[in-house]
Formats: C-alpha cells, structure tokens, sequence
C-alpha cells in the first residue's frame, strides 16, 4: 500500500484520472502474457509525456519505491511483472508518431506507439521498418527496444537493435539522457543506444526513440518445401545460405508442429512428413523469381518429398497459414502453453531438434518445435496445465535441460524473448560469472539503488548447470 | 455473494485456457476506446479468474466493467486458444444478476420484459399493434408536436424518431398459413426462425425470407409454437429465463421435422447455435438441443448455395455492409452475405473500412450504456460516410435500428439508407417475379 501523501505525489503529476490503486486497476496490471507469473502493484501511472516520467521517476527515488516499466504487457519472459510491488509506469498514452524524416529515412516515435502502426505509417510511404515480433499487433515499440525484440525476417534483415539509432530516456536520479541521433556514424564513447537496446527496463526509461528505416522491398513471394527426413531439411536451409542466398523468410515445423496445425486447420499438410521449411524472398522482383528458383531446386537436390511455390497472393496466404496458425494450433490443445526460444547457430539446428525430441521423450511431455530456421531461432512449445504441479516440474526439469544443450551447441538460452524472471537463474550458464559481474556493474552505475524493474535480469540465485550424460 | 456466485458459475477451465498473449485486444471496441487494460477482454477474463482464485473482491468496478463490455465477441475469432469469451461473459452477468438488487423501477422493467413479455409472442405481437396504432393514428405526429419527448434521453429519442412501422400480426397470421410449399422441385423443408422484435418490428423481411427461400427451392414451415431465442434474456444475465425458451424452440423444430433451421437475425442465430452450451448440463435436453444447434443456419449461408444471381434485377447502386457482430464472430458467417451482394448485377460493392466492428448496438447496449455506444456509432459513420454508399447492408434488428439512427446523427437521411440483407434480395428478385406474373398474363 502507498502512503496517501505519495499517493497525492503522483496525482499531482498525472491527475486522479492517471494514477490508479483501485483492486481492479491493480489486477489488470498484474500480468504479462508469460504463464504463471502474477503480482499486485501497489500503484498504476500512466504519464502522457517525459516530464511526466520524470516527476515520477523523481517522487520513486525520493521514497525508494520500484518502478516497473511497461507497454503492451506481451513479452514472454516475465518483464513486466511487478514482483516487488511499487509502481507500475505505463507509457500506453504516450502513444504518437513525432515525424517521419523522408530525407534520413528515420521515424521518431513515443515508446507507447504499437509496432504495426509503425509498420502500415512507414509503409504507405514506401519506406520499410523490418523488426515483426510475432506479438507485433498489440506489442509497442518502447517493449520491442527494452527486450530487442526480433521476428520473422531476423535472418535477412537483422533485429530491433538493428534499426535504433538514438533513444530519449530517463535515468533513475530523473537526469534525462539523450543518446545517438539521426547518424548511421557515431563513435562518440561507449554506444549506450545498444546498451539500453535490450536492458529489460532494468537500466533507464525510454521515453523516445528514433528509428532506422528503408526502402520497401517491391515484390515477395513465398513456398513450402517438405521433408521426410530432418537432416535433409537442415542441410537445405545450410545449403540455401551457402549458395549466397539470404531469404526474407525462412521458417521451420516440425512434424509434431505440422500433426496439430493439419488437425486444426485442415489444410492439407502432408502430416507424414518430419518437418516443413516455409520460405520467403522479396526485393526486385526478377531477383525474387530467380532467388526462389534456385531455392527450389537446392530444396528437390536436398530430396524434398514434396515444393509448394505460391504463385498469386491468395496461394501466398494460404502457404502462410500453416506458420502463422502454428501458435494457435498448439495453444489450443491444453490449458497452459510454454513458448520457448532457445537458439543456436544455424549449422546446429539438426541436432537441437534431435535434443530437443529425446529430452521430450525422456520427461514424457508434449514439447512441439517451430521458429525460425535461418536464424537457428527455435521455438520449442511445451503444452502443459499450470495446475498440474507434478508436471510442471518436469517442464522446468526439461526446460532446464534443453537451454544446457543449446549452451552445448554453441547457442543461446534465449534468441529473442528476454530474460526477466523466467530466464534469470539461467543467464549465467550463458554469460559466466564474469560476464554476470560486468553486468552487474552496469546495472549498479545505471540504478545504484536497484529502483527500476528489480527482480528482473539478475536471479537472487543461479541454477546450478544440469549435469546431463547424453551417450 | 456475489463471490460464491461467480464461482460457481464460471468456467474455470476456460478461464485457465486464456494464455495472456492479449491478441483480442486490437479488436475490443471498449480497449481501443479507453487503452485500458481492464477495459479488454484479456483484462476481463483476469478480472474474473482473480475473483475465482480470492485475489480480488467482485467490487462495483468489477460489475461495471463486466458492464461496459458490449458482448460483440469479436475477440472470440482472433484468440488463438479459443476462448469462449461470450460464454464466459455471460457466466459472469447471470452471477452478478443472481445477486444484484436493482432498484424497484429497473427489477420491474427488466420482469415485465424478460418474463411476461418477450418470451409471450401474443403479447410481442399485441405491443406492436398498440405501436402501430401509435404511429399511425397521428398520435405520434401530436406527440413530437407537444415536445414531450424532449424529456426522454438522447439515444431513446433516436430510437423513436427511426422507428419502423410495427405491425400487430406476426409471420404466420401475416401469410395465413404455417407451411409454406417450395416454389417449383422441393430441395429441403426448412424451418424458419421468425425472432420477437423481428416478428413485430420487420415483419415485411420475416415475409422476403420466407418469398426468397420458398423460391429457391425450400419448403418453409414455420413452426407454430416457437418463441423468442432467449439472447436478450442471455446476455444480460437472464440464463434461466434463455434455458426455458430454449426448450420450448427445441419442442417446437423438433416437432416440425426440419432439414434445417433459418434465422435472419445474427443476434438469434448465435444463440440457437449455442443451444447445446446453453443446456450443457441438462440431462434430459442436451442431446436435443445438439441436434437442434447442428440444425442452425443463416438466412445468407442458405441462399448462397441456392440462389441463381444471374436471374437478378440490376441494381445500379453503390452497396456496402456493415456486418453483425454475432453473426460474424458467434456463427462465424464473414463471406456468404458479401458474396451475396457481389453477385447482384450492376451493383458496386465498397467494402466498408472496420465493417467487421461493432456499430455500438449490442443488444439493448446503446439504452444503458450510451457515452461508449455513441463514440462507437459517430466512429462508425465517419467510416460509412465515406463508402458514398446508397445502402447500407447489414443482417440483424438491432444493428439495423442503429444503423437507421446513425444515417439520420449524420445527416445522411435522404442520401444513403439502411436495409436488412433480405430485403435488398427480395428487391432484386420481386423484378423478376414481376416479370414472370407479366408473362403469365
């Protein structure tokens, strides 16, 4: 509970309207979309401008109470949940696009501006902002820059951290910083623009961002390519780069992916097959049709059961369905749905689809595997129920298992969702104990009394590394 | 309580499916209005499961925000876990109506309409003979001239002024008979669903349903004991009252031995749909009331299949549609009523931008909940102004009366007009009845 005098504090700077402790404000604001994870705040702001965030950012540090940022609330990592209480700063009104710079093909945006209408503003332009965060509907860009979020078109076209090239944000003393600009050049100290890119909210509030765009690709096409094998799958998407080729687009099923979309879409998979690749070219068209010839014919070379080339939109769409439905298709099959995303290197992707099924085996869970195969970002989804508890245990037993053997394979525990609560106790099997300590010190010289987003990032304590014989 | 209440009658399982991803937000009316999360339907169903689990008391924030949802379910296609939502909706609104003591002008309205007047078709139609004679003996004109509607609220003096000319006879006194015969080789015998408000209030497209379907083929019956659908009763937490009506239009189709059954009203059609939800847990009528749901069609589905376009009157007119909720996200009929009005010849279909977005009628919403209804609607018209359509389509009562009253807010009477989908078909093929009687003399 907030003294009435804080309380009164804070609507002074937001007005009555603004700032919200009720019951059902409190609860709203409780959750994220990651699954079992839920705390009260003791209070909800949602400033309309920086000065704004600033008082308050002011009237936390005076009284030592924890901020946690928000947008959208659809991260996946437990970002945005307020563990310790506090306050709960949520940039949703601070929702406009400041200008579009045709000259510098740069957008300046307000961090609570949704990514799609970034996308559909730039884009009745001519101009292209690349990052597609599978939440990109509801998600804003102030969370895409917190959690560097990344997307379908990752492999070709990079990440969020590609396409920020300054930031507005204000630090936990209530300084406000100002970082890059509109430069593709700037060597001006240490980058903190791609330092606060991806910080979890843990470093400074980002109150405003600029952003890197470029031209719209003229034409795209896409095709499924379908595999009785996994390795022939594998060696096709290693095969397609190697000949040069980077596709817009080059997503992944595996077969118990493809069981259930085939079974809740009907249409028309092959559900025999072990996994379909589902791949995408744009740019100039007569570079699209030739990129997507040869793709096809390393694709047969690779004894692809079955090629799928859409040639007009709607066959487009209907090739799309079954990557886009992939989510749908396995959230609907048990109450509780855990998305993961460990990621390795591309060359790896065989034998992390290979770990991943044995551990699944192993632990008798249902873990399903998609994502992005270009990137070796992989999406294996375990459906679960978050009552069963016996369960859940061995969900995280085999979780725990899968992040060891991406680290093994020289990947990552997390490609592109973060780390928050959910991943922290693992953060140091990837970074070490000195990469811990450095960050660590980032953190204290940022927020050295710990008010923003406490909890997150930095576990009270590390998992100790599961010692697994894999023979 | 109200605690108790609702715990006893939601659904957790389905409360515990909602995975939190939030992708119903974008298509909330109220979270696009407001950019509160309690205000969507994610933030909704959290309400609720934190009731459930005793994380939270069911306060009046509570019931006024499980208020301020229209009930449009248009969350309900866009969730990838499939939530119920309606259903959930309505779980919440039966509890919170089970416990909540209204003060004694508002329990008896709600028990004069719910229970002795709705459900009574005589009576629906006997109301829309004293409105009739209203409208027509020229007290109407002397009671706008006195000025005393000026006492009523805005959205009721809307409603008023837009009307339609009621009638005292239902469908089946109407055409004098109870099974109409298919014009020409008989295809299937159809039941026709003819609704309460319908049946009153635009008896003329009770009339152009059975005329459209008699000519492509059906045999109509209509069975004589039917009754309202219970929707109203449903979505405002009347599920008691919805389960008795539900029985006795099971009773009534079944005794009609019917291929199939017809509703014209998106609004009913969803609820006769979910007939078989609604009796979940009857023993003795559950597995009646599957066969009745499965049975369940709209009025668009079945021509699409039957009708023969090319037969039409041209209709040189610029044509849009503005969907009914619960027919596009409650039967999820999208395609049938636009394919429809592609095909008739020489007509320009625009397509209406967010046509798939409430119009802010929802039932009796616009009566109770008129701020929130009237952003909706001025958002809609700016929508439809822009179309530059002659007629503005769309395929159930409520939706129609608010379209009427959003065509004359924005002053478009005179340039555009709201018609239901069946009777813009009627229009274009009377044509060629016409031309046919024409022959035969």
């Amino acid at each position: 509970m907030l003294s009435e005098s804080i309380r009164s504090e804070l609507v002074a700077i937001v007005g009555e309207k603004n700032c919200l402790d009720r019951q059902e404000a409190l609860v709203a604001y409780s959750y994220d979309a990651t699954p079992m994870q839920q705390a009260l705040p003791d209070v909800v702001v949602l400033p309309k401008s920086t000065e704004e965030v600033q008082q308050v950012m002011r009237v936390a540090a005076r009284h030592q109470i924890p901020i946690v940022t928000r947008g959208a609330g659809s991260n996946l990592c437990g970002g945005t949940i307020p563990v310790g209480g506090g306050i709960v700063l949520v940039l949703s009104r601070m929702n406009q696009i400041v200008e579009i710079d045709e000259q510098n093909l740069t957008i300046t945006v307000q961090p609570g501006v949704r990514t799609v209408d970034i996308h559909q503003a730039v884009e009745a332009r001519g101009l292209f902002y690349p990052p597609d965060p599978g939440s990109m509907v509801i998600s804003t860009i102030g969370g895409n820059i917190a959690l560097n979020s990344g997307g379908l078109r990752g492999l070709k076209y990079g990440t969020t951290k590609d396409y920020v090239l300054g930031l507005e944000a204000v630090l936990p003393n209530g300084e406000i910083i100002r970082t890059g600009g509109k430069l593709m050049k700037d060597v001006a100290g240490y980058d903190l623009t791609k330092l606060l890119v991806g910080s979890e909210g843990t470093l400074a509030i980002i109150t405003q961002a600029i952003l890197k765009l470029i031209p719209k690709p003229l034409s795209q096409r896409v095709m499924l390519a379908m595999f009785a094998d996994m390795d022939q799958a594998a060696r096709s998407v290693s095969d397609i780069i190697a000949n040069r080729i980077i596709p817009g687009t080059l997503e992944f099923l595996d077969q118990g992916t493809i069981r259930v979309v085939e079974d809740f879409k009907q249409i028309g998979l092959p559900t025999d097959v072990a996994a379909i690749l589902l791949i995408g070219q744009d740019g100039e068209p007569q570079t699209v049709d030739r990129d997507m010839e040869r793709i096809a014919a390393i694709c047969e070379k690779n004894e692809a059961v079955q090629i799928k080339v859409a040639t007009t939109p709607e066959e487009a769409d209907d090739v799309m369905t079954a990557r886009r439905s992939a989510l749908a298709a396995l959230s609907r099959m048990r109450p509780t749905t855990i998305l993961e995303d460990a990621t390795v290197p591309r060359a790896q992707i065989a034998p992390m689809v290979a770990a991943i099924q044995e551990i699944t085996n192993r632990y008798g869970l249902q873990i399903c595997t998609f994502g992005h195969a270009g990137d070796g970002n992989l999406h294996p989804t375990c459906m679960t129920d978050a009552r069963n508890e016996k369960e859940i245990e061995r969900v995280e037993h085999a979780f725990e298992e899968i992040f060891a053997a991406a680290i093994d394979l020289g990947g990552t525990i997390t490609g592109e969702h973060g780390v928050g609560i959910v991943k922290a106790p693992y953060l140091e099997w990837k970074v070490g104990a000195a990469g811990m300590e450095v960050m660590k010190g980032i953190k204290h010289a940022f927020d050295p009394h710990n008010l923003l987003n406490p909890d997150k990032m930095f576990a009270k304590q590390s998992r100790n590394r599961v010692v697994v014989n894999r023979a | 309580m109200l605690k108790e209440a609702l715990i006893n009658k939601l659904d957790y399982d389905e409360l515990s499916n909602c995975m939190r991803c939030g992708f119903c937000q974008p298509a909330c009316p109220t979270f696009r209005e407001t950019g509160y999360e309690a205000a969507s339907p994610r933030g909704r169903i959290a309400l609720m499961k934190a009731v459930a689990d005793g994380v939270m008391e069911p306060d009046k924030d509570f019931i006024d925000q499980m208020n301020l949802c229209l009930g449009c379910r248009a969350c309900e296609p866009v969730c990838p876990a499939g939530v119920p939502y309606g259903q959930l909706i309505e779980q919440t609104r039966e509890a919170i109506e089970d416990v909540q003591e209204h003060p004694w002008w508002v329990s008896s309205m709600r028990k004069v309409a719910f229970t002795h007047l709705f459900p009574h078709q005589k009576r629906m139609n006997q109301l829309g003979g004293l409105l009739r004679f209203y409208q027509r003996s020229g007290l109407q004109k002397t009671v706008r001239k006195t000025g005393v509607m000026r006492i009523l609220p805005k959205q009721l003096r809307e409603m008023e002024a837009i009307m339609p000319e009621a009638s005292g006879k239902g469908t089946r006194e109407l055409l004098g008979a109870t099974v109409i015969p298919a014009a020409g080789e008989k295809v299937m015998r159809v039941g026709m669903f003819h609704g309460c408000i319908m049946d009153v209030l635009f008896s003329e497209t009770n009339l152009n349903t059975v005329r459209l379907l008699t000519e492509a083929g059906c045999e109509v019956v209509i069975a004589p004991d039917q009754v309202c659908c219970g929707a109203l009763h449903a979505h405002s937490g009347e599920r008691e009252g919805a389960r008795e009506l539900a029985r006795k239009n099971i009773a009534a189709f079944r005794k009609a031995d019917v291929d199939i059954i017809v509703s014209n009203a998106g609004g009913c059609g969803a609820l006769l749909q979910e007939y078989d939800h609604l009796l979940a847990e009857d023993d003795e009528w559950h597995e009646q009331a599957k066969w009745f749901a499965s049975r369940v069609k709209d009025i668009s589905e079945v021509l699409s299949d039957l009708v023969e376009p090319q037969t039409w009157q041209a209709l040189p007119q610029r044509v849009t549609y503005q969907s009914s909720c619960h027919l596009r996200n409650g039967m999820k009929v999208t395609k049938e009523p636009v394919n429809l009005l592609q095909s008739i010849p020489g007509a320009t279909y625009v397509p209406l931008c967010e046509g798939d977005r409430c119009c802010g009628s929802a039932g009796i919403y616009n009566l109770v909940q008129p701020e929130m209804a009237g952003n909706l609607l001025d958002e809609k018209m700016e929508h439809v102004a822009a179309t530059q359509a002659d007629i503005l389509v769309t395929s159930n009562p409520g939706c129609l009366l608010q379209m009427k009253a959003g065509i004359q807010r924005a002053g478009l009477e005179g340039k555009m007009e709201a018609v239901h989908l069946v009777d813009l078909l009627a229009r274009v093929q009377s044509e060629k009845e016409a031309q046919m009687q024409t022959k035969q003399s």
